[in-house]
């Protein structure tokens, strides 16, 4: 009996994960309120983060565009930065698939890692884990960090988007996959999750910028889609993915967009609002106090 | 069975090598296709850019402005019952047109991926309101969406000075090596 409680107790203080933290350009220069509230919500459930040292941009879907050579080796470097035996987490969906995608390939092509070892200098790590942020959600149990976790987010009716995070290319599809977790993680706070079909289209990334028109139009299309559907607010886990439904849609009254770990955070009680929401662009705050949310936030 | 003739033949494989990808197990069931959120921004859908390929029409490839549109979110991969990386496909597509010196029929999307370039090969991260205005001044498009640039500005989606990394022989040695 006395064991059974010495475990329980223990398991309510759980050891402190450690991971290395690939930020990728959008959460380092433009998604801001991403990563404030990312660190906030990792630091609430007492993971560590470390800021891979002076790591580059993964190549984005340009260098794979126009140029394999450069989009090879900006993958590569990264992986070279990264330290051995704590895991490497990436909190963007595409700078994990080109990141991962090297990966594999350089452990399973000899003359690659050659190649690899020679440019950097160092030994490839055969033993090296990347993982994207949700990940870390299977490895935290919220319940120990937080009492009554039902109650947190009040049924708000959310919209969950995975953008292409769920597409992943063939040579990764042995990967695992992450469709649910949105739904389960939010659900477990209180929040209602519904279903909208539109939760892993595209947001068109940087056709965005070169193509507007079409953008607007796919963009509207997943905003129109999420509130038919009864949405309060769509919740992206991609920091790209929140600035082009932010920016692109043209729709009367959009519902807010929030970050994943924004209302992660928020849930937990580790609340710095005043430092992410000015940077929305439609603004989430009128939603959050009628819904009796914002008194989550300190 | 196609027999291809010998040009055509030596197209298909080139690609095949380059992306390391066998489309010609396209069943050309059209899943691709159905899912591509861009499709009305291409002149071919994804399912007839692999069919060019297979038969190794060259020009009416590289010159088609799917290959362009096509952002590789890897919509279609994912629904494609044999598996085939399309996205892969169409990077070595790029590649080609690129090194063959053909007229980009969207410029503007080839303009925005040298600006991304450009700001990596300087900074070795993207510096995004560089990349939007010398993007902009290439283009001659500066009125257009200004609204948009400006309310990202004050919202301070655009950081004024790029985020930079401290091994800059690093970088240099990417650009170089290639």
């Amino acid at each position: 009996m006395k064991k059974f409680s010495e475990k329980n107790e223990a398991s309510r203080r759980p050891e402190r994960l450690k991971f290395s933290f690939f930020p990728g350009c959008s959460l380092k220069t433009s998604g801001h309120e991403n990563t404030l509230s990312l660190l906030k919500f990792c630091d609430r459930v007492n993971v560590e983060l470390i800021e891979l040292e002076d790591w580059n941009c993964c190549g984005s879907s340009s260098a794979h565009s126009v140029d394999h050579a450069v989009a090879k080796m900006l993958s590569m470097r990264n992986i070279s930065l990264a330290p051995k035996g704590i895991p490497l987490m990436i909190a963007c969906p595409s700078c994990l698939i080109r990141i991962k995608s090297m990966y594999l390939k350089l452990k399973k092509d000899n003359a690659l890692k050659c190649e690899y070892e020679e440019l950097w200098g160092k030994p490839f790590d055969e033993d090296l884990e990347i993982i994207h942020f949700f990940e870390i959600l299977n490895r935290v149990r919220l319940e120990d960090h937080i009492d009554h976790p039902k109650e947190k987010l009040k049924k708000l009716k959310i919209a969950p988007y995975y953008g292409c995070m769920l597409s992943m290319p063939p040579d990764l599809r042995f990967e695992k996959s992450y469709y649910g977790i949105i739904e389960k993680t939010l659900g477990k706070l209180g929040a209602d999750p519904i279903f909208f079909g539109y939760g892993a289209r595209c947001c068109g990334t940087y056709l965005s910028v070169a193509k507007p028109k079409i953008a607007q139009k796919v963009v509207n299309e997943i905003v129109l889609k999420a509130m038919e559907a009864g949405a309060e607010c769509i919740v992206t886990a991609c920091s790209m993915c929140h600035l082009n439904l932010e920016i692109r849609c043209s729709l009367e009254n959009p519902i807010p967009i929030l970050h994943f770990s924004e209302l992660l955070s928020m849930a937990l009680g580790a609340g710095d609002k005043k430092k992410w929401f000015p940077r929305h662009l439609i603004d989430p705050v009128p939603l959050l106090e009628k819904r009796g949310l914002l008194t989550l936030l300190n | 069975m196609i027999n291809l003739d010998g040009d055509h033949q030596a197209f298909a494989e080139e690609i095949k090598v380059r992306s390391g990808i066998n489309f010609n197990t396209c069943l050309q069931c059209r899943s691709c296709t159905n899912g591509c959120p861009f499709l009305e921004g291409m002149d071919y859908a994804p399912n007839a850019v692999i069919r060019l390929v297979q038969l190794g029409l060259e020009d009416q490839v590289l010159q088609c402005s799917a290959i362009w549109v096509c952002v590789g979110c890897n919509t279609c991969c994912s629904f494609c019952p044999m598996a085939i990386d399309i996205p892969a496909v169409m990077d070595s597509l790029r590649h080609k047109a690129l090194e063959k010196g053909i007229k980009i029929p969207e410029s503007d999307i080839l303009s925005f991926h040298t600006e991304v370039l450009n700001t990596v090969k300087k900074y070795g991260r993207t510096h995004k309101l560089e990349i939007m205005m010398r993007y902009k001044l290439k283009t001659m498009d500066l009125l257009s969406d200004m609204g948009v640039g400006l309310k990202m500005l004050k919202k301070r989606k655009l950081d004024l000075t790029p985020s930079k990394i401290q091994d800059k022989k690093a970088i240099e040695k990417i650009f170089r090596e290639k």
